[in-house]
């Protein structure tokens, strides 16, 4: 599969996430939301740049549990909810945002 | 409820050159989903997958080393490695990273994951085990 970003082709595997880490930027999460209908905020934006932070610092993208641990803690206790990341991503919150944040399937996703 | 087991994963051998080092921890990291008490070792040259600066770049692989880390936050927390495995190396605990975990009965107070252990002492502990993993 692939995406057309800029005028740009960006490969990715069969369940949308990027072929390559490196190829993410900010306008290939909006054209990946796009695609599945979804208009990302400032909320949505949240997540994603904590998820590219946590890859960035431990090399995996972390379990849903983990993710929604961490967003409490870091964010605070409304956030860090599963209700309120299923609102935002209603795909999974681990999967759907990982994917929009350039990283691989999280880690632990079974 | 299905009863809580013991799970350890015995990790033997040097990070790189095989698959077993990466393959053991993603395994941690997936099982860590399903509520057991889960304890990693590291002996022989398994303690080389703890030490920090690691550098992979000559070598052409990922430099898995900073997901240790991250052990804390799935809740793996009993990290036992071996004494005389590190002496026999030259090594000491300063070589390793220091990996730590939030203990949620004490207030989220950040402790210490890594168990320094004598042989004996990890052979006592692998007995007390319902499953031990060896990679």
């Amino acid at each position: 599969m692939a995406l057309e970003v800029n005028g740009k082709v960006i490969e990715t595997d069969e369940e949308g996430y990027l072929a390559n880490i490196n190829d993410w930027t900010p306008e290939v999460a909006d054209a990946m939301a796009k695609a599945d209908g979804v208009e990302l905020t400032d909320n949505h934006w949240e997540v994603i740049n904590f998820l590219r932070e946590y890859y960035d610092e431990y090399q995996i993208a972390p379990a849903v549990r983990v993710l929604t641990k961490a967003i409490g803690k870091k964010l605070g206790k409304e956030k860090g909810n599963s209700k309120y990341l299923y609102e935002l991503f209603p795909y999974g919150p681990a999967k759907q945002a990982c994917k929009y944040a350039g990283l691989p399937k999280p880690t632990g996703c079974v | 409820m299905s009863e809580i087991k013991k799970f350890m994963y015995v990790n033997r051998k040097a990070p790189y050159g095989t698959i077993y080092a990466l393959e053991s921890l993603e395994v941690v990291l997936i099982g860590a989903a399903f509520d057991q008490d889960v304890s990693l070792a590291f002996l022989d040259d398994g303690v080389y997958q703890l030490t920090k600066d690691q550098d992979t770049s000559g070598i052409g692989m990922k430099n898995f080393s900073p997901t240790y880390a991250a052990l804390g936050d799935y809740d793996v927390t009993k990290i036992y490695v071996e004494k005389e495995s590190l002496e026999e190396r030259g090594l000491s605990l300063d070589d390793l990273q220091h990996l730590t975990y939030e203990d949620e009965d004490d207030d989220w107070a950040e402790k210490d994951s890594i168990r320094l252990v004598s042989r004996e002492e990890l052979a006592r502990i692998m007995d007390e085990q319902d499953v031990l993993l060896s990679f």
